[in-house]
């Protein structure tokens, strides 16, 4: 049932190979969920979210010092080798520093017929944020229109919004399921059907959705659901090391990730001034924490999320040398435990030690058991 | 030691800065003392703003402290474990790990409690600035915190609509401190920090300026102890006579040929905050003629340059010289919001480019014959891009000597491993 999102996933060049070559349309390659895809979709281009390969590499470091996070360099290294050669663009909305020098030597190093650094503001907790940001994205409509030729309508970005926002509820549904007792999906499925929305055009995806919603409710998974975890941090699509947790009694049952809820928790609402309305979803949305100041306003939706959810405990996890995330950690984690979630914290690298981490993870699981033991 | 060509001395003012220095991390430890109110905040907060609520509004800035702390390596060494213990990672920015460090000591580096700000102010433009004082707050246990973002891009992209972003939070600033002090906001003492803040920065501009001199009358040693003000109190009077008398000075001894390094043979710049725990590195270079004349962190971390009709960098015009008169509080945010955003330090933010072509700028204009790039794990703010940096020098066929160091944390630190790159490096110089 899922495994046409893991397909995708898998086969994202491919995919978009075959889909430029179908349409003659434009792809665009992405650095970051703050990325306002209603407008893309508007202009018929593909976004495509540039991840990583999770393979050891050593391409990028005469373009960016070891300091900075293994994904950043990762995402380099897959433009580096040629494996998005296919792209027409790249653009960038302004987030870390980190995946920033991933689009500044991408730019420099790998030619695009297109560039674009977005200053998608940080200070999304002011007022004075939402015309900003809608300032910005009329600036990045005009930047857009001239390089497609053509004007991009009120039509155009109503059909973006409606795509976006269907692609958003339908995902949400898929994670309703995830609130019973047994989920009738795995947290890795969650995972690949997430990640690679943010990979293919969203109309197929959404029929990938719907067909998976009609099939859901009568589906039962032959494993136990065992111990229920959300798990929350920064980028995150490593398979395997979601595949390894849900091996050992375990289930993810909902996740704080910018590969998870992040990119799809809110919907823009809908208002006459387009731009506004589309503004307002990014300031809105449960923030990145490079964005999440003054107050933590993530701390709640996180805790809502578990609530929600009926977590028991939760694997805390960032890129190594991820300041922002490094930054909430521990306050993330007192938050949780003083809720009664106790929490496991895991570094990630390229590629992660899947036996050590294993051997960590059940260490954890097993503290869940301890009442039953003594 | 190479032969001596230049007459050398030290700077005349050398005690009244030590001593200005002195007086402001005194000034925040005792302000209330003497019924004054002290704030917290960064190096690049917007400090003439607070200053509209008295002359007895004392600042303590983040990361001239952090360097402070470094400076005394036994203390930079507990404070990085205590707040380590607290479940902080040591990548994060050392004078962060510095600052909140000392913070959970409660020890001020001068001596006695760290003295809890009344409130904190700052501006985000990296990723750990806002979150640095968010953290702060929640240890001392809650203090009233603003934090305005600064995030708008390249200067040349800072229009009008981008400006009134940035000027919106501040007048929403100036509210918010007269609701968390009680006191009443006074305009003219913020224009006249705005007047101040550009002089004195513009100032420091010119200083640098006279580095380009050979010999250079300043070395990059010498200049981390002047800059320093900008960094602290760049909008009071004091700083502005401070810059003024020392300007006046350097012309001084460039007229009179005064050598900073009496044996110049090559000029170098560097990159980012040093090691600062480690500044011998300089003394070594000089005993082979190779004086560090700055750098664009020690030229624009502060100071205020423009182009001028001859296509080199100069001190900014000021509002002042150009006649502009500051009457309300939003044209004075205006003018401060235009000044600050196109400071050259903040540039490279947003684009590798922009800071390669600064440096490359540099090496043309102050005549420098080899480039130090600090690796610097301390602070990722200033190491963005630094990879290209290094790139673009290697194209345009500069010596460049990369090294790994943290300004901060000794622990990240080899003396003896740099010394032997250095060496190296004297030798593509042709010095050793």
């Amino acid at each position: 049932m899922f495994d046409k999102f893991k397909e995708w996933y898998e086969n994202r060049h491919d995919y978009a190979q075959a889909w430029k070559k179908q349409t003659g349309g434009k792809v665009l390659g992405y650095f970051c969920t703050y990325v306002p895809e209603e407008l893309l979709i508007a202009a018929d281009i593909l976004p495509l979210r540039i991840l990583g390969s999770h393979e050891a590499q050593d391409v990028t470091e005469p373009h960016i010092f070891g300091m900075f996070c293994p994904f950043c360099r990762d995402c380099l290294a897959q433009g580096l080798k040629g494996r998005f050669d296919y792209l027409n663009g790249i653009m960038i909305s302004q987030s870390c520093l980190h995946i920033r020098q991933t689009y500044n030597s991408w730019v420099k190093h790998i030619p695009q017929e297109f560039s674009y650094y977005m200053y998608m503001p940080h200070g999304v907790q002011t007022p004075h944020a939402y015309p900003y940001l809608r300032g910005e994205l009329e600036v990045f409509k005009k930047a857009l229109e001239k390089w497609i030729g053509r004007s991009i309508s009120d039509k155009d970005i109503d059909r973006g919004i409606e795509v976006m926002n269907k692609n958003r509820q339908l995902m949400k549904q898929v994670y309703e399921f995830r609130k019973q007792d047994n989920p009738p999906l795995t947290g890795l499925e969650a995972m690949y059907m997430v990640v690679s929305s943010q990979m293919v055009e969203k109309e197929e995806h959404n029929q990938a959705l719907e067909a998976v919603l009609k099939e859901l409710p009568n589906r039962k998974l032959d494993r136990n659901t065992g111990t229920r975890l959300m798990i929350i941090g920064s980028e995150d699509d490593d398979t395997e090391f979601v595949e390894m947790v849900e091996s050992l009694d375990s289930t993810l049952v909902v996740d704080e990730h910018c590969t998870g809820t992040r990119y799809f928790w809110n919907e823009v609402e809908p208002q006459k001034d387009r731009l506004a309305a589309i503004a307002a979803r990014y300031i809105d949305r449960p923030p990145c924490p490079s964005k999440d100041w003054p107050e933590r306003k993530r701390f709640p939706h996180i805790l809502q999320l578990a609530k929600d959810y009926n977590v028991e405990g939760a694997l805390v996890i960032q890129q190594k040398f991820c300041d922002p995330h490094e930054l909430d950690m521990p306050a993330l984690r007192q938050m949780l435990e003083e809720n009664g979630i106790p929490t496991y914290f895991l570094e990630f690298d390229v590629t992660v030690p899947i036996g050590q981490f294993k051997t960590r993870v059940e260490a954890f699981l097993e503290t869940f058991a301890l009442p039953d033991l003594f | 030691m190479t032969e001596m060509k230049y007459q050398t001395k030290p700077l005349d003012i050398w005690n009244e800065g030590k001593a200005l220095r002195q007086q402001y991390y005194e000034n925040y430890a005792k302000a209330h003392e003497k019924g004054g109110i002290r704030w917290a905040g960064g190096a690049w907060a917007y400090s003439a703003v607070p200053a509209g609520l008295g002359d007895d509004v004392w600042s303590l800035t983040g990361e001239p402290y952090g360097a402070s702390v470094a400076f005394n390596k036994e203390f930079a060494a507990r404070c990085q474990e205590a707040i380590e213990a607290k479940g902080f990672a040591r990548d994060l920015c050392a004078y962060l790990r510095n600052y909140l460090g000392s913070v959970v000591l409660d020890e001020y580096v001068f001596g006695g409690k760290f003295p809890k700000p009344d409130f904190m102010w700052t501006t985000h433009i990296c990723c750990s600035h806002a979150k640095w004082y968010q953290i702060a707050s929640d240890l001392e246990g809650g203090v009233p915190y603003f934090c305005i973002d600064v995030s708008t891009g390249l200067i040349e992209d800072f229009n009008e609509r981008r400006r009134e972003y940035v000027v919106n939070q501040l007048l929403d600033g100036i509210d918010w401190l007269e609701q968390t002090t009680g006191r009443d906001y006074d305009d003219q003492k913020l224009i006249q920090a705005v007047y101040n803040e550009c002089e004195a920065t513009s100032l420091w501009a010119e200083i640098c300026a006279l580095n380009r001199t050979i010999p250079a009358p300043l070395d990059e040693k010498t200049m981390y102890s002047l800059y320093v003000f900008g960094t602290i109190i760049k909008h009071r009077p004091e700083i502005v006579d401070f810059y003024r008398k020392l300007r006046d000075e350097v012309q001084e001894r460039v007229d009179n040929k005064i050598a900073a390094v009496g044996n110049e043979q090559r000029r170098v710049i560097t990159d980012t905050q040093p090691p600062w725990g480690f500044l011998e590195i300089f003394r070594y270079l000089e005993t082979f003629g190779v004086v560090s004349v700055g750098s664009l962190y020690t030229f624009s971390l502060i100071g205020a340059w423009e182009v001028k009709d001859d296509g080199t960098w100069g001190p900014r015009t000021t509002p002042q010289e150009q006649g502009i008169d500051i009457t309300t509080r939003k044209q004075a945010l205006e003018v401060l919001a235009d000044w600050t955003h196109a400071r050259p330090e903040w540039q490279h933010f947003y684009s590798a480019q922009k800071k390669s072509d600064m440096m490359l700028r540099i090496v043309r204009e102050w005549k420098v014959d080899g480039v130090m790039l600090h690796y610097n794990r301390g602070c990722e703010g200033l190491s963005l891009n630094i990879a290209e940096n290094r790139l673009a020098f290697k194209d345009a066929g500069i010596p460049v000597l990369p090294f790994e160091g943290n300004m901060g944390d000794e622990r990240e630190f080899d003396l003896e491993r740099t010394k032997k790159a250095v060496d190296s490096f004297l030798e593509l110089l042709g010095v050793k």
